[in-house]
């Protein structure tokens, strides 16, 4: 067994991590594709608030993330219709409320920034029991939510008013999305950090967009593509001691020019 | 006896502070084939979305195959086509395959899957639209006329009684505006109902054996396309109202 197998954190850090790489794509896929990328960064930013208020008060703060991510996406979902044509001005408007809510919480907390920063940047060696089982729990609704709407979430995310046509609960499915992505956001926020979970639902889907030929094999590649980002940047991250978060973010901003470069390239 | 397939009565539909239809009133039997005509804002795509219960009618009666329109559940008996190639993004990662047999999700459970009949309908319905061949390439790599088509095939995948296709031509090529004109005569001649609008009057007028004629005050003409005199359609062609006294 390779040494960096041999801790227990290193190897639940493995295992939240692959789970991570499943479910960010698939609820990525939704947001990318109806132009709503934005929103993964505003629920993330939100659930630092949670994270924060957790951590002020001593709940997990995992589940403080979860309960904030969600009313922030209730929130985009209200504000988008108040805003109408100007709807892009909802996610800025919820992230900057998150922003604020986290700065003025962190103040309070006994150790302050450095407790939260895990949870800005990422952190593995931080993974508690409760906190493994809550992530497999977790990932185990999306992935199930995922594939039993697979159908609904295509069409949806295709044309939503042919799917309202055909008989589908189109506000029901919608709803559904937000909910996942508010619950992959906060359980991804302590591998990959709250600040950069938003380019795990995002880079995946736009390098799998780049070479594949299906909606189907665009979402294959797209979980594939952040397996790959997740687990070398986690290997990277241990054998050159940098931030698990970064690495593997940084890693698929590569991977996403070196696709781009290459479709660029073969369409010339 | 014929059979009845829609019956509007004395419809109304305002936006605030606007009137948009008032009093609409018309009947469509089986095979029968509407057009809609009048200017921009006469409430022609309006129509059309009340119908879809896209949007709610302030005053009236709507009856579809002889159920209350508020009531009616069947969904698949209806096929849509809108504007389709305008608005469409093209890089959306989706084959035609995809894109047609989405149409049959709303009758089909959340764990089923697709079966070799629905890929049978799937490809009856490219045939239909002179598409075969194409189920595995991307909706965005098609000209416009093309993706038309294949939104026709989409709605037609359902196998619908009654077909709305609001403005289908838009931005389309010549040739496709041929090809789809012609698709759309061949399922009225198989006893489809349809109901059109189009800002190509002339065509509609001819493809037509029903028309809905909007004018100033948005409470629209009903009329039977072989009860008009040459001069009143050529009147229609020139955007004049109609006289007409049936």
């Amino acid at each position: 067994m390779p040494e960096i197998f041999a801790y227990a954190f290193m190897r639940r850090a493995f295992l939240a991590a692959a789970l991570i790489a499943v479910i960010a794509p698939c609820m990525g896929m939704p947001l990318v594709l109806k132009r709503l990328s934005a929103i993964g960064d505003a629920a993330s930013h939100s659930a630092l608030a949670g994270i924060a208020l957790g951590l002020l008060i001593h709940i997990n703060p995992i589940l403080g993330a979860v309960a904030f991510s969600i009313a922030a996406v209730l929130g985009i979902e209200g504000l988008r219709k108040v805003f109408g044509g100007y709807s892009e001005i909802a996610p800025v408007v919820v992230m900057s409320a998150g922003i604020g809510l986290t700065a003025v919480l962190s103040g309070f907390i006994q150790g302050g920034s450095a407790n939260l920063s895990g949870f800005l940047f990422g952190s593995i060696v931080a993974i508690s029991d409760f906190e493994m089982c809550l992530t497999i729990g977790l990932c185990a609704v999306v992935i199930v939510v995922t594939l039993l709407l697979y159908k609904e979430l295509f069409f949806v995310t295709f044309d939503e008013e042919a799917a309202r046509l055909s008989g589908m609960p189109v506000g029901a499915v919608n709803f559904v999305i937000m909910i996942l992505t508010a619950v992959t956001v906060s359980v991804a926020s302590r591998i990959v950090g709250a600040l950069m979970i938003s380019s795990l639902l995002v880079i995946p889907v736009a390098a799998a967009m780049m070479i594949a030929k299906s909606y189907k094999q665009t979402m294959i590649l797209s979980v594939v593509f952040a397996e790959i980002f997740t687990m070398s940047g986690l290997f990277a991250s241990y054998y050159l001691d940098l931030s698990s978060g970064g690495t593997i973010v940084l890693i698929g901003v590569v991977f996403l020019i070196a696709a781009a470069a290459l479709t660029a390239k073969r369409r010339r | 006896m014929e059979q009845e397939i829609l019956k509007v009565e004395n419809l109304s539909f305002e936006y605030p502070d606007t009137p948009v239809l008032r009093d609409v009133n018309f009947t469509l039997y089986k095979g029968d084939f509407l057009g809609i005509i009048g200017e921009n804002g006469a409430g022609k795509s309006t129509l059309i979305k009340i119908i879809l219960k896209l949007l709610p009618f302030s005053k009236g009666r709507i009856t579809l195959f002889g159920e209350d329109l508020a009531k009616f559940r069947d969904n698949y008996r209806i096929g849509y086509v809108s504007q389709k190639a305008n608005s469409f993004n093209s890089r959306f990662p989706a084959t035609v395959k995809e894109v047609v047999m989405a149409n049959l999700y709303g009758r089909k459970g959340f764990l089923s899957r697709f079966t070799r009949a629905d890929e049978d309908k799937m490809r009856a319905a490219l045939a239909k639209v002179g598409m075969e061949g194409y189920e595995n390439k991307l909706i965005g790599s098609l000209s416009g006329g093309q993706q038309q088509r294949i939104f026709i095939a989409r709605a037609l995948i359902s196998e619908p009684e009654l077909l709305l296709m609001d403005e289908p031509t838009v931005g389309v090529d010549a040739r496709s505006v041929e090809l789809i004109t012609d698709i759309i005569s061949k399922l009225n001649e198989r006893g489809m109902t349809i109901i059109m609008t189009n800002h190509d009057t002339p065509s509609l007028v001819r493809a037509a054996d029903k028309l809905l004629i909007f004018c100033e005050h948005g409470n629209g003409e009903f009329v039977r396309r072989r009860d008009l005199t040459m001069e009143q359609i050529n009147d229609i062609f020139a955007g004049k109202r109609v006289h007409h006294h049936a």
